[in-house]
């Protein structure tokens, strides 16, 4: 059933055009360079519904076509930003449309988990390499001594 | 416990991820427009260019409104489906998506009939991007004060409309 | 008959791998030397009847046997003979057969270049892979047969999918496997020590080649799906985060971490259970890539045509494999001690600072990967999460890595002292300082994140000069070509994969940060100008190829009036996919530029075209810079030290069949 539901959300491409629709890289007319500085960018932060994962920058579907001009019309016609354009795309199609996630709580682990990792990555490695200076300075050994002694130690510990 | 296990647990964790993901559909998104008051939108008729379909038409009584179009396989699948729907008494109201009047009409003729109260006729797609369509056919269910209650993506089927639509077409008709 | 011969080779190739995941294995817990013999005849053995399966598969493409039915959906009629011997890997299940074939070539690899290693030893390691070729033979014979045939046999086949007829997309998918089977092998080295309980340096030592020659097989396969990208979307992009292009880049940023920590366990004896570690996180990862791609699990432009059946297959297959693995790493690792010792300011260090900075980058991608995933299981709903967040996260997390790139080479093993490392140091840091204040404004504009990067790589190859010049300094040039010869092979091949890697991060930054664009509506006759270019459109004519139609293209690239190139853009809409039209860029590349135009549609009725100009600085350097970085591999692994015999001590008893080898 599954298969099947998929396969019929594949649709074909609509052979019929809307005077609306826009073209992918279809040139269009800006008041001035901000306005087509954000339609660019949100070209790349919205998601084509109907698509295998791709923005709705250069998806060929008919509905890319529709989301671009709305897109375009929201900020030529309403000077809409950023906010504005992606709350029209949310409450319609939820938060699946935005590429970027957003910071709620549900994301947390997303946005956070990357660095947290990192803070501990670094924690674990100072760990490790002042624990490795440890044994060779507790010692009155010198470093080749230490070293002989680690893996005199090392390779009882494989025997056993 | 071993420091050495963490790995196994977390890899333990990953493996049941992935079981539960089998029985998902990455592809289906969840409509937000549940819980919330259908959109607006003033459409011409299918049949009768003079006349009007709105959301008000939505109130009143327990909808089940039906996206399609005539260029779409799944729709034409599931239309006797929506021919049973009206002979069991279910009020259908229709949303013909980015289609021609005349290749929408003939599309019903051929399929055995018009099972829509009123079809609303979206040519430009614009009420579809309201509705949050991504692909036809989709189906929601709205009550009686307009509230979205539901929506079906993709073709309806047995299964699906025994148990899951009727089911609430009949909760819904009990309410105020 | 003969795609059923076939299949039958295939059915043998899964007995054989299941005697060879068991016999030798048996063999090196009891010492029976004669089964330990088995192995390699095993690894040649199936081999051989692979191959020869394989050999079927690709006849029947060759012959248009349309009863096949793999066959029958990949191929067609028309499909160019190269096309047809690449469709062969077009789709899920001859992939597959691929991907088993090119495991059994390296099991045979294995097998030869094997005498210096003690046999209880080797045969662990085939037996391993052994078990690798079980669990993906059997994965094809259960559920993944391209022999099947059909009952009605179609006149013409499908066709090979659009997207896959052009020449990069023929050496992508083989050169991705040479690089994940290969990462096998690694794991198979990583198993054996830990089940024979010998985990040293020279385990290091044997393990390193077949890593490096794996993660430079890996490392061309996936700049050549960039590759293709950059030249067959039309929008001159050549990375995009997918899912797919994900599960390919995991296993690559794990096994650079591999390469530079087997580099400590050599040399050093140190982390040698962390290696043991990154060498199965390696392998889970290619497992875990060959899951999402063909489970339907994930969403993607890239993803084989899925079927839950097999993501269920390949499941069970990682849970068995990798939760083995590491149920023995848990028992065995503790037991495994820390090595050598080092300061804090020593390359061990820096090694380790690069190994913690690559695996959090691979978590980073994980997450972001994964993350839909994980919010849908949890019933929260469909997120998604795309470039905006993987760009955002993983950039920041590359800066530091590449800043160990410069520093690592110029810090002396085991305990260096900081004044002497910053002494070296110095001159890198001023000329990276001033590359990046010079550079970025010359491009046209000063940025801050192009200005980090360009110090960065500058530093990496001021770090080259430092370390590699002074080495080869002699008055003659026969004196200068004498001491080049003399240099330690490996050493250099890591620097020249470092220069490799800065020269790609060049290109890449100037390519993103500097390029133009322009889209534009041209009637045939018309110029647009850009970058100091002047692009005349001459209009489209419709071409047939051997199974398209083309609209065919010309442009006319001329700088201060005088005539440069010509481009010829296509968009072709092959036969049987007719609801899929393919761009086909056309590009004009040369050291510092690329000049890149693509069709977009067809504007009314007079001619008229959308057409997409790009500028594209240093675009050249990125393949460049993979090219150089793939050299450096070769040049690591060529170090005759890997080549040395050891001489083999046999003690106790000599018994016909039973030798205590030590």
């Amino acid at each position: 059933m599954r298969i099947f539901l998929s396969l019929f959300m594949m649709f074909g491409l609509i052979l019929s055009s809307t005077a609306h629709a826009i073209k992918a890289g279809e040139p269009l007319e800006f008041k001035d360079a901000d306005q087509e500085e954000l339609y660019n960018k949100m070209l790349y932060e919205l998601r084509c519904t109907v698509c295998q994962n791709e923005s709705i920058a250069g998806s060929r579907a008919e509905l890319a076509n529709d989301l671009r001009a709305n897109l375009y019309r929201m900020i030529t016609e309403e000077g809409a930003d950023q906010g504005q354009i992606k709350k029209f795309m949310v409450d319609r199609y939820g938060e699946f449309v935005l590429y970027r996630p957003t910071f709620s709580p549900a994301n947390y682990l997303l946005w956070a988990g990357p660095f947290a990792l990192l803070v501990l990555g670094v924690i674990i490695l100072l760990i490790n390499v002042r624990s490795r200076n440890k044994i060779n300075n507790k010692s009155n050994l010198t470093a080749e001594e230490a070293d002989l002694l680690a893996g005199y130690l090392d390779s009882k510990k494989e025997k056993e | 416990m071993n420091r050495h296990m963490i790995p196994l647990g977390v890899f333990a964790a990953l493996l049941l991820l992935f079981w539960v993901g089998l029985g998902l559909n990455p592809n289906i998104i969840p409509s937000p427009l549940i819980g919330k008051e259908a959109p607006k939108f003033e459409l011409p008729e299918l049949h009768n260019q003079q006349e009007t379909v709105s959301n008000e038409m939505l109130k009143g009584q327990v909808t089940v409104f039906n996206v399609f179009a005539s260029w779409c396989i799944s729709c034409r699948a599931e239309h006797h489906h929506l021919l049973d729907l009206q002979r069991k008494g279910v009020y259908l109201i229709g949303l013909n998506y980015k289609d021609e009047r005349r290749h929408a009409l003939g599309y019903l003729s051929q399929l055995g009939g018009d099972p829509y109260a009123k079809i609303a006729f979206d040519y430009k797609g614009d009420i579809g991007i309201e509705w949050g369509v991504y692909g036809t056919p989709e189906t929601f269910v709205i009550d009686k004060k307009g509230i979205v209650r539901h929506k079906h993506t993709g073709p309806l089927y047995r299964e699906v409309i025994e148990n899951e639509l009727l089911p609430l077409i009949r909760k819904l008709e009990q309410e105020v | 008959m003969l795609p059923e011969i076939g299949q039958f080779l295939m059915v043998m190739g899964f007995c054989l791998a299941v005697v060879q995941s068991t016999l030798p294995l048996v063999g090196a817990q009891r010492g029976q030397l004669s089964w330990m013999r088995m192995a390699p005849n095993l690894a040649w053995a199936q081999f051989f009847v692979l191959a020869v399966a394989y050999g079927l598969l690709t006849y029947a493409f060759i012959s248009h046997d349309f009863s096949v039915a793999y066959a029958a959906s990949n191929s067609s009629v028309n499909l160019p003979i190269e096309y047809r011997i690449s469709a062969v890997w077009g789709g899920h299940e001859g992939s597959l057969l691929l991907w088993i074939l090119i495991l059994a070539g390296w099991g045979v690899a294995v097998a030869s270049f094997s005498n210096n290693l003690p046999i209880a030893m080797s045969s662990r390691v085939l037996a391993v892979m052994g078990m690798v070729s079980v669990g993906f033979i059997g994965f094809m014979v259960f559920t993944s047969n391209p022999f099947d045939r059909l009952m009605m046999v179609p006149v013409d086949g499908n066709d090979l999918n659009p997207m896959l007829q052009d020449p990069g997309m023929i050496f992508h998918p083989p050169l991705l496997y040479m690089g994940y089977v290969g990462f096998a092998v690694a794991f198979a080295f990583a198993m054996a020590a830990l089940i024979g309980g010998r985990l040293d340096a020279s385990w290091a030592r044997w393990s390193r080649p077949w890593t490096t020659i794996a993660w430079v097989f890996l490392t061309l396969g996936i700049a050549l799906g960039s590759w293709w990208a950059y030249a067959e979307l039309g929008w001159g992009g050549w990375w995009f985060w997918d899912p797919v292009e994900n599960a390919s880049f995991m296993p690559w940023l794990l096994a650079t971490a591999l390469i530079h920590s087997l580099a400590v366990t050599e040399k050093r004896g140190a982390f040698r259970s962390w290696t043991v570690m990154l060498a199965i996180l390696t392998f889970a990862l290619t497992i875990v890539g060959a899951f999402l791609v063909r489970s339907g699990v994930i969403t993607s432009v890239h993803a084989f045509a899925t079927d839950p059946t097999r993501g269920v297959y390949i499941l069970v297959f990682l849970a068995v494999v990798i939760g083995f693995s590491l149920i023995l790493y848990a028992w065995r690792a503790p037991k495994v001690g820390m090595g050598g010792g080092f300061t804090t300011w020593s390359r061990e260090s820096v090694l380790l600072a690069n190994n913690v900075l690559l695996v959090v980058a691979c978590a980073a991608v994980f997450i972001g990967t994964m993350y839909p995933l994980i919010i849908d299981a949890l019933g929260m709903g469909k997120m998604s999460v795309g470039p905006p967040y993987f760009n955002a996260v993983f950039v920041p997390l590359m800066i530091p890595l590449l800043i160990m790139m410069i520093i690592g080479p110029l810090v002396g093993w085991k305990n260096a002292t900081f004044k002497a490392s910053m002494v070296r140091l110095y001159p890198v840091i001023a000329v990276g300082l001033l590359a990046a204040i010079v550079w970025p404004l010359a491009m046209g504009e000063w940025g801050i994140i192009v200005a980090i990067i360009v110090f960065v790589a500058t530093g990496i190859v001021g770090t080259f000069v430092v370390d590699v010049i002074p080495r080869i300094k002699a008055p003659t040039l026969t004196g200068k070509l004498a001491r080049i010869k003399n240099l330690n092979i490996s050493w250099l091949g890591m620097h020249v994969a470092h220069m490799g890697m800065a020269i790609t991060i060049i290109g890449m930054a100037m390519a993103t940060g500097y390029q133009d664009e322009k889209d534009v509506r041209l009637a045939p006759g018309e110029v647009v100008e850009m970058a100091g270019y002047s692009f005349t459109f001459e209009g489209v004519k419709s071409v047939r190829g051997a199974n398209y139609a083309s609209q065919y293209g010309t442009v006319h690239i001329s700088e201060n009036g005088k005539l440069l190139t010509t481009l010829n853009p296509e968009k072709r809409t092959y036969d049987k996919h007719m609801g899929m039209p393919m761009t086909q860029a056309s590009i004009d590349r040369s050291l510092f530029r690329d000049v890149y135009i693509s069709l977009g549609d067809p504007v009314g009725t007079t001619g008229a075209w959308i057409v997409r100009v790009y500028y594209k600085p240093y675009m050249t350097w990125l393949w460049t810079g993979v090219i150089i970085m793939a050299v450096g591999g070769f040049l690591a692994v060529s170090d005759r030290r890997y080549r040395m015999k050891i001489k083999r001590r046999l003690t106790g008893r000599r018994d016909e069949n039973q030798v205590v080898v030590d």
